[in-house]
């Protein structure tokens, strides 16, 4: 379903990886590690279509993601290594922008229950400047436990700033997620105690 | 795509209403540059009638300078420009929002402010709505071309600078034919000629404004 063929990618002029190429079927999970500065940032946001590879393609069901364009970015959730939340708005208007910019709409109630997937739902009222880093990530995260989620998740080290309590909620929605068939791509340095099963999840070394 | 730009302009709005100092203070330094004209060349009534126009409009110009670099760079820091561009929306749609209430927060407060610089030079009253009137329609395009500079010296140190040298050379017809426009007024022949040629230098920065604008953030963000 998500297929790189032949990918590369140069920062600054430096080669950071070539020849990078993999395939995922629905329902799997492809862990990518690496050292610091290895490329993990650069490839999800070669897969989000933020960067442009050196060499190579993307693509989903089959196409290139550069002609998908919108259509493949409707199926598409990348959460970067910014949290993206703004600070002067709360942490439940945060959510409802993210949420209405990614076409869907979700009612009061939808908001407050991923809040409260996240364990942050006493904050929605809470300008996000006042968040801590770990919650700051934990409000961004808080898309995954929308409904209607878009079937591919892109995660840029979603456990940075996490607790053990938040590593256990994310890694439940990302377990959840692989086994309605969606697709999950993430960045991370530790072990994640995801419930995929093994066949099911791949790692990637840069 | 019609709900994306509402969606945008909104949060826009909202971000603006939760922090009134920024909007407020360019309009406080576009009446207070326009106001110290005065002090610099003396209070004869004819020579400042004479340059009512252009100190407003080069006023104007400056205002919107001041206020053209934070457009994209508040949302590159936190993240969320990566969101907007990651969002199923075309960019150019969001750019567009952006500068829609990059607009109504500055521009259009500009322009209603205006008059009463106007009065403070002695502008007659026909001459005040033909400023309003060319401020209204020459804002849009400060708005416009100063988003594409704003995305072009965006993470660059001290671009602050650099957007004002890339894009006050571009505001020089807005200037020509904003001014005009209330000279002509002042010397009794019609301002229509100067506010058409000023509503087609608008038609062509919405046409280019966003365009450059995409293309440039394409690369900030890359």
């Amino acid at each position: 379903m998500l297929r790189a063929d032949s990918l590369a990618c140069e920062r600054g002029g430096r080669p950071l990886f070539a020849r990078l190429g993999f395939a995922l079927e629905p329902g799997s999970l492809l862990r990518v590690r690496g050292a610091n500065g290895s490329g993990k940032t650069s490839l999800l946001r070669i897969l989000a279509g933020l960067t442009r590879p050196a060499a190579g393609e993307v693509r989903w069901r089959g196409e290139a993601i550069g002609g998908l364009d919108d259509a493949y970015r409707r199926e598409m959730l990348f959460i970067g290594h910014a949290a993206g939340v703004k600070d002067d708005m709360t942490v439940a208007e945060n959510l409802d922008f993210a949420c209405r910019l990614s076409g869907a709409t979700a009612a009061g109630a939808e908001i407050a229950g991923a809040l409260e997937a996240l364990g942050i739902a006493r904050l929605a009222p809470l300008p996000a400047r006042f968040l801590s880093q770990g919650q700051r990530r934990r409000a961004a995260l808080a898309r995954l436990a929308l409904p209607g989620a878009a079937p591919l998740w892109l995660l840029d080290e979603p456990f940075a700033a996490l607790d053990e309590d938040g590593i256990g909620r994310v890694a439940a929605l990302c377990g959840a997620h692989l086994a309605a068939g969606g697709l999950v791509v993430l960045t991370s340095h530790q072990e994640v105690p995801l419930a995929a099963p093994a066949a099911q999840a791949a790692e990637l070394r840069l | 795509m019609g709900a994306a730009f509402g969606l945008v302009v909104a949060r826009e709005l909202r971000l603006a209403l939760r922090r009134k100092g920024e909007a407020l203070n360019v309009l406080v330094f576009f009446v207070v540059v326009a106001s110290l004209f005065p002090f610099g060349v003396g209070p004869e009534p004819a020579m400042l009638q004479a340059m009512a126009a252009g100190v407003v409009w080069v006023a104007a110009l400056l205002a919107a300078i001041v206020s053209m670099p934070r457009l994209f760079a508040a949302d590159l820091a936190d993240g969320t420009l990566e969101q907007l561009a990651a969002s199923p929306h075309p960019l150019a749609v969001i750019v567009g929002a952006k500068v829609a209430a990059h607009w109504l927060l500055t521009g259009l407060p500009l322009a209603l402010v205006a008059p009463l610089l106007g009065l403070q030079y002695g502008l007659p009253a026909d001459a005040l709505g033909v400023l309003v009137a060319a401020l209204l329609l020459g804002t849009p395009v400060l708005s416009l071309l100063g988003a594409a500079g704003a995305a072009l010296t965006l993470g660059v140190r001290g671009g602050g600078a650099l957007l004002a040298l890339l894009v006050l050379p571009l505001f020089v017809p807005v200037l020509v034919f904003g001014a005009g426009a209330v000279g002509a007024a002042l010397s009794g022949i019609n301002p229509g000629p100067h506010l058409s040629l000023l509503g087609a230098v608008l038609a062509v920065s919405c046409l280019v404004g966003p365009w450059a604008a995409c293309a440039a953030l394409r690369v900030a963000l890359d």
